[in-house]
């Protein structure tokens, strides 16, 4: 345990050998299959003829909406998502029709044939448009603490604006793909690249007519995921599923990469208003923030996103009084879905902008305030919605970044720097994160395993979560063989399967390890008892006289397992396990988890929704060439919470990761939509993430040392959502460089992501009212 | 309908005869009718490098190459990498610094490492950077792949 070993697949990676869904061995019979989509925002459908489709060459079928055999939706909380569009269409890329054919040029053929007639109806494609329609998803929701009309009215300063942040596209490496192949009678088996096999299971069957018995769903690894197929895998499977039942040949449907962008939902666009009051130290009396989103076309999991916004719109801070109103909008774009930090990147980004923005108008560097307004460790320790901020490494860790990163000696050389270029400036600036773990539905948080154990000594370990690069099984493998105390190349983890274990949550809320891990080594625990009688028995059979073996003395360690006490009365592991089958003792078991210690009022607002809270800080310093609007990033420290890392190697490359990606939502990741709500950048080419050659020059991550969680397995702590947040350290010190254009007097514009045309435009601005009012500071 | 065409090519060191149709990319020869299926498909647009393959030593987008092109060259893919069991030096490096997560750009990242290291026995962290731009990546935040190439022993270098 707590070992670097290499992810479980990864020598099936280095050759090419592992296999996802576009790999799979495919029999003759195998038929493609193709998603026909809407052109219009939002339309009518009049009339189609799929007449002359069905009989082009080498189609097998051409399905509509009044095909389906079992429900037409496919909402994961709300039914207001159609599996394929019925009597209209709500945005650009809704699915309308599906072909089979032999090939894929078939299908475009055939797709070019079918005749379809739209009525085009207005359509909303901003959030400003969707707040002026009062085009509400839903009702509002509010949540707070204290007065803040009596902490605004009576605070020394005040400050108020508004932030937008923009939408993001997941930019998986494997595009979402399902292959359904039939069985005997109502039987499917679907592969799919989901991060939620049993709800795609649930929908499948749904759309079929079917029960959930009759559909088998296998999600053997995904080539990337990032929430972007926890709800938006299902709709592939169910468009495969409904071609493979019309036709009963096995059918695969992957997307095009600008089929994906085009079609699948992104991270939710804010726009936040907010105000803040504060004293002349910084220090926040009140905040008011007014978070709205933008959800797309339908329901999808906005509400549960919007929900985790409003518990982190505190980020790491104390707010004596706060009040969080949130709007979800609807819009004619598709359904806008779960992205890495589910809410919580956008509400940060907007209370770090009120930080910075606190700092500027006092004249203080940002750090101070950050440290000054952190929750405390006794007091000032309780969020706006009740939890109390535990095990708080807030200080700790911004001491030890402080210091490692140098950051004080590096202002210092940053003002220099800047004082002697003209044209160019760097910025400096530390942000942290404090992230709740636990679904904030409170019931997904639960998780099951089936472990069973085979004659020759070796290990299957199933269980509910999907693997999709973060390391998941690797983590699963080294719990089972640490707890049974044996080798790890005996232990295997199964492909993620709904006949082994049965209605499971997604992989997602970076729970995966935390629950999955604790539910493997339940099953274990079973087995290691069951186990330990039979060896027990079997040394007092053996050697009679002596001293008699409790199956509670026994150990398992080093492929052995032994009598504590007597060391040597042992036997190895694979020779105990026949041992075990003559006995007639099952070698199956399975474990299960709910998280404990949670809870969540939704009416009151308060509760303790999270199991624990998860801590990072990141110190990055940029350079921005103020005539182009052109960013180097010069270097990055982060400094995170791992807890007792399970396996450092895995934790260090999500944290990376997760920064990276976060990068590139504060800066490259600018998606566009024209008027008619076409996707502008639907290609890698006019949508950029960031390259090896976008990441830091000097890029440096450690995991904060003596972090022993109390709260999930073997003291560990979960990676996977919070470092993305860290992102915001870059975007904050580019802000920091242009600030420096006006010398830090007055408040720069500024948007997210920071392209370079927005980091040019808020620079040419400064110098312009920089001419206008050469002498008097500006609080904007 | 165009005529298929025959080429002959050698593909991890092994010559083939083929019949191919003229506008079948390179990609889809590999693993629709070689079962090669190390080489990805990321875009089909030349933008992501999941499909990088040699094309005599030199990393190049299979999704881009016609398969005609081939003809009477050497095309090298994930698969002809090891030396039978034997990994390559970079590939027991990425084994080592936990260069791979969800590994669909793997294949690809290595092809691109393989032909800088060909050329560039040791290069800087910025060679190594600038090579392997073309290759996407969206789970690693490249340093650990950077680091693997980098720290590929350059004795154990050489196929
Ligand atoms: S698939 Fe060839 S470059 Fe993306
Ligand atoms: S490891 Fe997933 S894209 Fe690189």
């Amino acid at each position: 345990m707590h070992q670097q070993i290499p992810h479980e697949s990864a020598a099936l990676h280095v050759t090419g050998e592992a296999l996802y869904i576009d790999d799979l061995p495919s029999s003759p019979s195998l038929l493609i299959g193709r998603v026909v989509y809407s052109p219009y925002a939002h339309a009518r459908i009049v009339s189609y003829d799929l007449t002359k489709a069905r009989e082009a060459p080498g189609v097998v079928a051409v399905l509509s909406a009044k095909d389906i055999p079992g429900h037409n939706q496919m909402g994961p909380v709300v039914k207001d998502e159609p599996c394929l569009a019925a009597e209209g269409v709500t945005f650009i890329g809704q699915a309308v029709f599906l072909i089979a054919a032999r090939t894929d040029a078939q299908c475009r053929a055939a797709e070019k044939l079918i005749d379809v007639k739209y009525v085009p109806l207005e359509a909303i494609l901003t959030l400003e448009e969707a707040i002026a329609a009062n085009n509400l998803l839903g009702p509002p929701r509010r949540m707070q603490r204290g007065d803040v009309e009596v902490a605004l009215g009576s605070a020394p300063h005040v400050l108020k604006g508004e932030l937008r942040t923009g939408a993001a596209e997941h930019w998986y490496l494997e595009t979402q793909a399902a292959l359904c192949v039939p069985g005997e009678g109502p039987e499917m088996t679907v592969y799919s690249s989901s991060q939620n096999p049993s709800e795609t299971q649930k929908l499948v069957a749904e759309v079929l007519g079917v029960k959930k018995k009759d559909v088998v769903v296998e999600v053997r690894r995904i080539g990337g995921g990032f929430g972007g197929k926890e709800t938006q895998g299902n709709h592939v499977a169910c468009w495969s599923a409904l071609l493979c039942r019309a036709t009963g040949c096995p059918v695969k449907i992957r997307l095009f990469r600008d089929e994906d962008m085009i079609m699948t939902g992104k991270r939710h666009r804010f726009l936040t208003r907010y105000e803040v009051g504060f004293d002349d130290q910084g220090k926040l009396l009140g905040v008011k923030f007014e978070l709205n989103s933008d959800a797309g076309a339908a329901t999808d999991l906005s509400f549960a996103i919007m929900e985790r916004a409003m518990f982190h719109c505190d980020n790491a801070y104390y707010v004596p009084a706060i009040d969080v109103t949130a709007r979800v909008w609807r819009t004619n774009l598709p359904s806008n879905t779960a992205f890495r930090g589910f809410g919580g990147p956008q509400a940060m980004a907007a209370m770090e902008t009120v930080i910075d923005r606190v700092a500027r108008y006092l004249h203080k560097d940002a750090a101070e305030i950050r440290q000054a307004n952190f929750y405390g460790l006794e007091q000032d320790n309780v969020t706006h919605y009740g939890q109390v901020v535990e095990n708080n490494r807030l200080h700790t860790i911004f001491d030890q970044l402080m210091k490692s990163s140098e950051y004080a000696a590096r202002r210092k050389a940053v003002q220099e720097f800047n004082a002697a270029n003209e044209f160019w400036k760097k910025g400096l600036a530390l942000t942290p994160v404090k992230f709740g773990i636990s679904f904030t539905t409170s019931h997904l948080n639960q998780a099951g395993a089936l472990v069973n154990i085979y004659s020759d000594g070796t290990v299957l370990v199933n269980h509910g979560g999907t693997e999709m690069g973060q390391g998941l099984h690797t983590k699963i493998q080294q719990i089972a063989a640490t707890e049974l105390g044996i080798s790890i190349d005996r232990v295997r983890v199964n492909a993620t399967n709904t006949s082994k274990v049965p209605n499971t949550s997604p992989t997602a809320a970076s729970t995966g390890t935390d629950m999955n891990g604790m539910a493997v080594k339940h099953a274990v625990e079973t087995l290691k008892d069951r186990i330990a009688e039979c060896v027990a028995a079997l040394f007092n059979e053996r050697d009679p006289s002596a001293v008699h073996t409790a199956k509670g003395d026994c150990c398992f360690e080093s492929d052995v397992i032994f009598d504590s006490r007597h060391p040597e009365r042992r036997i190895g592991f694979a020779e105990a396990i026949p041992q075990v089958i003559v006995r007639r003792v099952s070698l199956s078991a399975t474990g299960f988890y709910r998280t404990p210690g949670i809870g969540w009022d939704k009416t009151k607002g308060v509760g303790t929704p999270f199991r624990y809270y998860a801590f990072g800080m990141a110190v990055s310093e940029v350079l921005v060439d103020t005539l182009t609007g052109a960013m180097t990033l010069l270097r990055t420290d982060i400094l995170h919470d791992a807890g007792d890392s399970i396996n450092p190697g895995i934790d260090t490359g999500q944290i990376e990761g997760g920064y990276i990606q976060g990068l590139g939502w504060c800066t490259t990741e600018e998606i566009k939509w024209d008027s008619a709500g076409n996707l502008m950048t639907h290609s890698p080419d006019t949508y950029k993430i960031p390259t090896a050659k976008d990441i830091p020059i000097d890029f440096r991550v450690t995991l904060l040392e003596q972090a022993t969680n109390p709260n999930a397995i073997y003291g560990s702590k979960t990676v996977a959502e919070p470092p993305f947040m860290l992102g915001l350290s870059t975007w904050m010190a580019i802000k920091d460089a242009i600030s420096a254009v006006a010398n830090h007097t007055v408040e720069p514009e500024y948007a997210l992501p920071a392209t370079n045309e927005v980091i040019l435009l808020s620079i040419e601005k400064l110098r312009n009212m920089m001419k206008v009012n050469a002498s008097e500071p500006v609080h904007a | 309908m165009m005529k298929s065409i025959v080429i002959t090519t050698t593909i991890n060191k092994r010559k083939h005869e083929l019949e191919v149709h003229p506008n079948t990319t390179l990609l889809d020869l590999l693993r629709d009718e070689l079962g090669l299926t190390g080489t990805k498909r990321g875009c089909e647009a030349g933008e992501c490098g999941a499909c990088t393959i040699l094309m005599n030593g030199q990393a190049v987008n299979s999704c881009l190459v016609l398969a005609p092109q081939i003809d009477g060259q050497e095309i090298l893919t994930i698969e002809g990498l090891a030396d039978g069991d034997k990994l390559h030096p970079l590939q027991e490096s990425f084994l080592d610094h936990d260069a791979v997560h969800c590994g669909f750009c793997t294949p690809g990242m290595l092809m691109s490492a393989k032909s800088l290291l060909d050329r560039n026995a040791s290069p800087t962290e910025l060679e190594v950077r600038t090579a392997i731009s073309g290759n996407l990546c969206r789970c690693t935040g490249y340093q650990q792949i950077v680091d693997a190439v980098l720290e590929t022993e350059p004795v154990k270098r050489e196929t």
